[in-house]
């Protein structure tokens, strides 16, 4: 076989399926709608109770959380999720998998090196990013502010 | 010419005996009943998935002594290897035996690499009995290269599922075959290709380079076999080794096919692109078609253990993953009935 690399990597790129990417989109609109009807159905029962909206606007991700936990302990999340992909993970369900699956599969490794350390293997750059992320927009929105253009 | 590595063993040795145990899914596949042994949960009574995947190892080889009556002192080393770090998967796995032991890291190609270093050894007298034992499975291998095991994420369409299972082989300097006659090790391929989803077009370029450098030095060709398997290339690198041998010259496509496309139902399994790990070529050939070859449906087999040389480590950081295919030739007759063309020089003396 005399390919080289590069011609090589053109070559194989043309086997194999590539992702349904329409197919995706679909199941993760239909799922990823329904989570946040469900979160909106949450909202709308906690005000009904008569807890205050600003308790509410807390309680409701946390209910959130707290599912797909849950649903991640029980190990049905997963199953959900292959067929939801994105549908699952944007919303702050896929936050909460992502922290809740490395803590079940790290807990042999003891609590302080396992599960304490490893818990955030994949939630953590979300973490960090994140707040980077709102710490550049906090200086950009003070600039904003002083300008008056917001 | 450079020596392009065909090393024929002048005295073959016998496989005694072998094992295979498996998990719930393999046992679910279209081979699941060649296997020796299998569990319903995957957890082979264990607490953790890699003390489950030792204890696949501990079970394929004390079945494999079984099998042929034979004790632990009867057996002279173990050629081992998994995919976990430090392959602690046979270490631990290997442990109670009390025989002599060489860890193994050949990625997924480790059944092919055990068998053949088992068959060198003992063909050339240095052992009278060998064996060689690998293991994968598919909870402690997706802890270590991929996500934890309940993460919700999409795999690919080009990935592949690592096999459940350990295969254990005996190979002896007495008995009456089947005999491994031929082996080639195989040589780092890389190509340039950094997904590490898709390991069949990162190892088929090694399968290649093993399989040209195999018949244009041996004087066989690909009729010469009932068949020729390749480890774990899955659909994508079933194909590109098809094709890219046949623009070499080689047209396998009759004799030709890959454990990691045998050892799951492709569509009801939702593999992907098939199997693979360690596990997927030995539980293969130490189940089904070292079964085959007992009975007589194969009468020659080329087996071509295919690896994706890499870590997670490697990986991220943007490293390409070489692949590497070592190949070894099981026949149940003896060299001297065996087809060849022109005689190497004795590679092996």
């Amino acid at each position: 076989m005399n390919l080289d690399a590069n011609t090589y990597q053109v070559y194989a790129k043309g086997y194999g399926k590539k992702s349904p990417v329409l197919r995706d989109c679909a199941c993760a609109f239909l799922v990823g709608g329904i989570i946040c009807c469900i979160a909106e159905g949450l909202y709308r029962l906690y005000l009904h109770l008569g807890i205050p909206e600003t308790n509410v606007r807390i309680l409701t991700p946390v209910s959130m959380v707290t599912l797909a936990a849950l649903l991640t302990g029980f190990g049905w999340f997963d199953k959900i999720a292959k067929f939801a992909g994105a549908g699952t993970l944007v919303p702050i369900t896929g936050f909460s998998n992502a922290v809740v699956s490395p803590a079940i599969d790290t807990k042999a490794e003891g609590f302080v090196l396992g599960v304490g350390a490893k818990m955030f293997i994949i939630a953590g750059p979300v973490i960090v990013y994140g707040t980077l992320a709102s710490v550049v927009w906090g200086v950009i929105y003070y600039f904003l502010h002083r300008g008056g253009i917001v | 010419m450079k020596n392009k590595g065909l090393i024929r063993i002048q005295n073959p040795p016998t496989i005694l005996s072998s094992a295979a145990v498996v998990g719930k899914k393999e046992h679910d596949g279209p081979l699941g009943a060649d296997f020796d042994l299998h569990a319903e949960d995957d957890r082979f009574g264990m607490d953790t998935w890699e003390k489950a995947e030792s204890e696949m190892q501990r079970l394929a080889f004390g079945l494999m002594l079984k099998k042929c009556r034979m004790r632990e002192d009867d057996v002279d080393a173990i050629f081992a290897g998994d995919l976990l770090n430090q392959c602690t998967g046979s270490s631990f796995g290997l442990l109670d035996f009390g025989i002599p032991y060489f860890g193994l890291y050949g990625a997924c190609s480790t059944m092919a690499e055990s068998l053949m270093l088992a068959a060198l050894t003992v063909g050339n007298n240095i052992f009278n009995r060998a064996a060689a034992v690998c293991s994968s499975h598919f909870c402690s291998a997706e802890r270590q290269f991929r996500f934890p095991i309940e993460y919700g994420g999409q795999r690919t369409p080009t990935s592949q599922w690592t096999v459940t299972g350990s295969g254990a082989m005996l190979v002896a300097n007495d008995g009456g075959g089947p005999y491994v006659t031929e082996v080639m090790p195989g040589i780092s391929v890389q190509k340039g290709i950094t997904d590490a989803n898709n390991m069949g077009a990162a190892m088929a370029p090694a399968a290649v380079d093993t399989l040209t450098r195999y018949f244009s030095c041996s004087g066989t060709v690909p009729e010469d076999f009932d068949v020729i398997l390749t480890g774990d290339l899955g659909a994508i690198g079933h194909d590109i080794t098809m094709e890219l041998l046949y623009s070499s010259g080689f047209n396998i496509r009759s004799v030709y096919n890959d454990c990691g496309l045998m050892i799951y139902s492709a569509k009801e399994q939702d593999v992907h692109a098939g199997g693979s790990g360690c596990g997927c070529s030995g539980t293969v050939i130490c189940g089904p078609v070292m079964k085959r070859l007992r009975q007589g449906i194969y009468k020659n087999v080329l087996f071509i253990g295919t690896g994706a040389l890499m870590s997670p480590g490697s990986v991220q950081q943007g490293m390409p993953i070489a692949g590497i295919a070592h190949l070894v030739r099981i026949s149940s007759e003896l060299p001297g009935t065996l087809v060849s063309g022109e005689e190497r020089g004795g590679s092996n003396g």
